[in-house]
């Protein structure tokens, strides 16, 4: 990445979290740049999660701060509501609301929250679930779709909210097999379209095609970070050579 | 030369009458025969039809009562259970506090403690006089603040039940705690918690039976008005007896079909 002196997208300064005695986050620092899409790996409980989760408020570290798009996010209920309208989450569990459609799983958060007419957020809702590739879904319930599908409505029922940034926490790693591509290929597009994001996986053929950078973390920091063929092709440290050889064969 | 395989067709077992008796709900046959022998006396004999004559009148203050409690003790015990689960430590345990003040008595001293000491404190504190609430008003009043409890523990497990990501989830899109309990949370609770407040539901009225020691003229307080001068007591506690039967007999049925309903709508 060249230097630049625009600020970073987030900015996330020597963060800590401890769950009881255990040491989730230790100091993390980390920037994400605009357009940037980086991609954290790394053993379980490593911390990489928490500290996605840290970015949008749903963990409150213990120390340090996070600055997201200028914003600095604490305790104050209005800052964090004006970060969560632009950073948008996508779960492993997918976290559909199943009581209701696809559709309207995408026009809620548009109708309370951006304050949209029900027909303006249909509208978007449509245009999304054409650009995630299942318009015809539309009228179902989350259980009546696959896999694959759910999540990628939950995609788009993150950008619906037109969101500056958006958060990936495991979105593959729930599914089957022969359902991964598709929202692989999803996240590719958003990716070529310059959407700033943020991804906790494992998926390699994602890091090689659209991440500029990985970071590797383990114990709750930052062991190494860099291009994804440095990182996987070259690794600098005895940590990351050991996980990479469990997970490349 | 090759031989055909001939792939012998399969059936189900047919169901055999063991499946069918073992099935067949013989506790509902049972309890239908005796509220139709208890029909054929009342038809029958003049003195079993005198008595459910006289029962049959307080029947429409029972249900009234029933009904109105349950409305309030669910609207009541929505905000209660709402507050067991709130973020804020005060709202918590002033929950916490009132269902566990009321889960710890017993429900005859509660009625007579809310009805005789809390409802006229409050009566006189807004300068009404002793007698301003009636009886009725009072039972009803007790019944609601009792079972809002209960019924708050049930919105709370409701609400427990339902993952903490559809909260984050909820949250991620930027909707408030409260947003995303009205839009999420609770139309996913409730529809779990159908089978709980139905028992509730019967369990309030057959609690009803309670307020007759406020001299409410429910069908317990009218038989035992009636007994005190007719002295038929056989007959007339075996009718009052197959009035709640039946009552609730009926409200578990509606019950189940409702539950049945709203399992397929969803």
């Amino acid at each position: 990445m060249v230097a630049t002196s625009v600020d970073p997208m987030i900015r996330i300064e020597n963060v800590s979290k401890f769950y009881g005695h255990f040491r989730a986050l230790d100091q993390v620092s980390l920037d994400v740049q605009a357009g940037e899409v980086l991609m954290i790996v790394g053993p379980s409980g490593s911390g990489k999660s928490t500290l996605l989760r840290c970015i949008n408020h749903l963990e409150v570290p213990d120390a340090g701060r996070i600055v997201v798009d200028g914003i600095l996010v604490d305790n104050d209920e209005k800052h964090i509501n004006a970060v969560r309208a632009e950073v948008g989450m996508v779960f492993q569990r997918f976290e559909l609301f199943p009581h209701l459609t696809v559709i309207d799983n995408i026009c809620l958060a548009q109708q309370k929250v951006r304050r949209r007419s029900r027909a303006e957020s249909q509208t978007i809702a449509r245009a999304l679930l054409e650009k995630v590739g299942i318009p015809e879904q539309a009228q179902k319930y989350p259980e009546q779709l696959s896999g694959g599908q759910q999540q990628r409505v939950a995609i788009a029922r993150a950008l619906a909210m037109q969101p500056k940034i958006m958060l990936f926490d495991e979105p593959t790693s729930a599914l089957d097999p022969e359902m991964i591509k598709e929202v692989l290929d999803v996240m590719l597009a958003l990716a070529h379209e310059g959407m700033t994001m943020v991804v906790v996986s494992h998926e390699m053929g994602f890091a090689r095609n659209a991440a500029h950078r990985v970071a590797f973390m383990d114990q709750g920091r930052i062991v190494e970070q860099g291009p994804p063929d440095k990182i996987f092709g070259t690794p600098q440290h005895d940590r990351t050579q050991l996980f990479l050889s469990r997970i490349l064969h | 030369m090759t031989v055909d395989h001939e792939r012998p067709e399969i059936q189900p077992r047919p169901r055999d009458l063991r499946a069918h008796l073992d099935e067949f709900p013989w506790w509902l046959l049972i309890i239908l025969s005796v509220i139709g022998y208890m029909v054929v006396q009342i038809i029958v004999d003049p003195i079993y039809r005198n008595i459910f004559n006289t029962i049959l009148q307080g029947l429409s203050t029972t249900l009234y009562v029933t009904a109105i409690s349950f409305v309030f003790a669910l609207i009541f015990g929505l905000f209660l259970g709402l507050g067991r689960v709130s973020n804020s430590v005060i709202l918590r345990n002033l929950s916490i506090t009132y269902i566990e003040f009321i889960r710890g008595v017993p429900m005859l001293v509660l009625i007579f403690t809310i009805s005789y000491a809390v409802v006229p404190l409050l009566a006189r504190t807004f300068g009404l006089p002793n007698n301003a609430i009636s009886l009725t008003s009072r039972a009803i009043i007790a019944l609601v603040l009792i079972y809002g409890a209960y019924i708050a523990e049930v919105f709370r497990a409701g609400i427990e039940a339902i993952g903490r990501g559809q909260m984050e989830a909820g949250r991620s899109l930027g909707m408030s705690r409260w947003q995303t309990m009205l839009y999420v949370i609770l139309p996913q609770a409730t529809r779990n918690m159908l089978p709980a407040l139905g028992n509730d539901l019967i369990a309030l009225l057959k609690d009803t039976s309670l307020v007759s020691v406020l001299g409410v003229r429910e069908i317990t307080q009218v038989s035992r008005l009636s007994v005190s001068t007719s002295f038929r007591y056989e007959e007339t506690y075996f009718i009052l007896t197959l009035f709640y039967l039946s009552m609730t007999l009926i409200l578990s049925l509606l019950l189940q079909w409702i539950q049945r309903r709203a399992k397929i709508k969803r």
